[in-house]
């Protein structure tokens, strides 16, 4: 059920691992007495790294860990891009698709994923193994065409960087 | 060739960590300014040095520490802006994760001017390998007594978390990145009251611009005077450029202010020419905010002089014949470029990222969008 559903806030909230516990606390810790609010993206990062993407049961936990309403919680994480509010594959490759990367690219590389991996922007592979984004600048425009998966940068990509990408992303995602 | 003030030793191994960072002078500002300075003195050094804000609107440093409200007890905040979202701006990503102790030196000396005793790096969340370089500079900071109670023996104390950002351009928007940072959308604040009077949490607070805190300890270290002489008129020191698009060698790069736009694209020091022996059909200098520039305007004005990287001479015959020298995003275009296409890609950016708060904006782009 999607945050923006009415019953949304019915959804049973879903534990988190100790692991992912014990940094929550680290990073509410960092915030003054009162403004743990201001821990919110650091915990919904946490959420997705621990699921792959932030359920409604795990924002309505993340709810009761900063002791403030559900609905605080749906806001932000709809608001920002980073969020998947919806299952993915194990490896999300998000793709920039702005200005300086379509001067040298990027545009050949959706393409060339979308051929390789035979799905569009937006799905997941029948495996599960990969889902493909397009996204707004990422910062890395001297190093285009580029992606991101897992927080790291995939740079300065041509056909043979992105098959050996995939390839390793597929061992480790198996082993 | 440029001096250069910030990235000097980027490429030394192991500059990363503090101890490495302290051989090559490191922390001399926090130093110099702690035992031997007041806060306003430091305000005052950063006045005379003529540093304008590096994250794209160019408003002098000093006079925005200078409007920072202080009334008895009520906490003050520095925060510094590492959003870097402005397409074709990717300075501030090289500076941390570089230098990271940098940018923290100068947040300590920053944030001593300022009175600041809690202050905040909100850098965007897709650099998270960045924040943890960050993160754990800190912890080293911290532990060699750099950050904490009782700095360097002075009795000044401060702490300074770095917090992730979750995807949107807005963001970069102060009053937007202080709504993020206290939890919420980052939908920019009604202004005044500006956030030096009422900021994060309701206090005074600074927002800074990662390169503008750096900046701060050369200024801190040399003197505003000497770094007031680089450069030509208003735009004074350096500045980082991230250039980007079809050139030979793409990358950032330290200018001295007043470096003529001949010379970065196709000087051996810098850019290298258009890639692959093409032709330039355009630039966007400051990043896609700011108009772009068709050939006949990149290396001169319209009046047929020189056009040089600095505030006034990028920004020469306004938006008609002119540009910006914005965040230093040098975005350069070969003579195979569509600008049509590339114009209805910044479009469909915008659209993508308007943060829905206002109607011009809300509305206007995903028609400017639809139109292109």
């Amino acid at each position: 059920m999607k945050a923006d559903h009415p019953q949304a806030v019915n959804e049973a909230p879903i534990e988190f691992s100790a692991n992912t516990m014990a940094e929550m606390n680290r990073v509410i810790g960092l915030f003054p007495e009162g403004k743990q609010k201001s821990a919110i993206l650091s915990v919904l990062h946490l959420v997705q790294d621990e699921f792959g993407w932030v359920s409604v049961g795990a924002m309505n936990r993340v709810a009761q860990i900063l002791g403030i309403q559900p609905i605080e919680v749906y806001e932000v994480a709809t608001f920002y891009t980073m969020f998947h509010l919806d299952p993915v594959g194990k490896n999300v490759l998000e793709v920039c698709r702005t200005g300086p990367c379509q001067l040298v690219g990027s545009d050949d590389l959706i393409t060339y994923i979308e051929e390789k991996l035979d799905i569009k922007v937006g799905e997941t592979t029948k495996d599960g193994m990969f889902t493909l984004k397009t996204v707004e600048c990422l910062g890395a425009c001297g190093y285009g065409p580029m992606l991101m998966c897992k927080y790291q940068f995939y740079e300065r990509l041509n056909k043979e960087k992105v098959n050996e990408m995939l390839d390793a992303m597929r061992e480790a995602s198996n082993s | 060739m440029s001096r250069k003030l910030l990235i000097e030793h980027a490429e030394v191994p192991g500059i990363t960590s503090f101890e490495t960072y302290r051989k090559h002078g490191g922390y001399a500002s926090v130093e110099k300014a702690l035992k031997t300075m007041s806060p306003e003195e430091v305000v005052e050094e950063v006045k005379k040095s003529g540093l304008r804000g590096r994250g794209g609107a160019g408003f002098p440093t000093g006079m925005k520490w200078s409007f920072l409200a202080k009334p008895e007890g009520v906490e003050r905040h520095l925060v510094c802006n590492a959003d870097e979202s402005e397409p074709g701006t990717f300075k501030d990503r090289y500076l941390m994760e570089k230098l990271p102790h940098l940018l923290i030196e100068g947040m300590i000396t920053s944030s001593y001017a300022l009175g600041a005793r809690r202050s905040y790096i909100y850098i965007r969340g897709e650099f998270m390998y960045v924040l943890r370089i960050l993160e754990k500079a800190i912890a080293e900071a911290y532990a060699n007594g750099m950050l904490g109670k009782n700095i360097l023996g002075s009795g000044y104390d401060l702490d300074l978390v770095v917090t992730p950002g979750g995807g949107a351009y807005i963001c970069g928007e102060e009053t937007a990145l202080l709504e993020s940072l206290e939890g919420k959308r980052g939908n920019p604040r009604m202004k005044p009251p500006f956030p030096a009077v009422k900021g994060l949490w309701g206090n005074p607070t600074v927002v800074n611009n990662v390169e503008s805190i750096a900046a701060v300890v050369p200024i801190v270290n040399e003197g505003g005077e000497a770094y007031a002489k680089i450069g030509i008129e208003r735009s004074t020191g350096t500045k980082l450029i991230s250039a980007s698009g079809n050139l030979v060698r793409p990358g950032v790069y330290e200018i001295e202010l007043g470096l003529s736009v001949e010379e970065f694209i196709y000087g051996d020091n810098y850019c290298r020419g258009v890639a692959n022996g093409k032709k330039l059909k355009a630039c966007i200098p400051g990043g896609s905010s700011v108009p772009i520039l068709p050939h006949y305007l990149v290396t001169k004005t319209a009046a047929g002089t020189d056009r040089l990287m600095t505030y006034e001479s990028l920004a020469d015959g306004g938006f008609a014949s002119g540009s910006m020298l914005g965040s230093g995003g040098f975005i350069v275009f070969d003579e195979d470029q569509c600008i049509v296409r590339n114009t209805w890609n910044f479009a469909r950016f915008y659209a993508h990222e308007s943060c829905g708060q206002c109607s011009p904006c809300r509305e206007g782009t995903g028609w400017m969008e639809k139109v292109l």
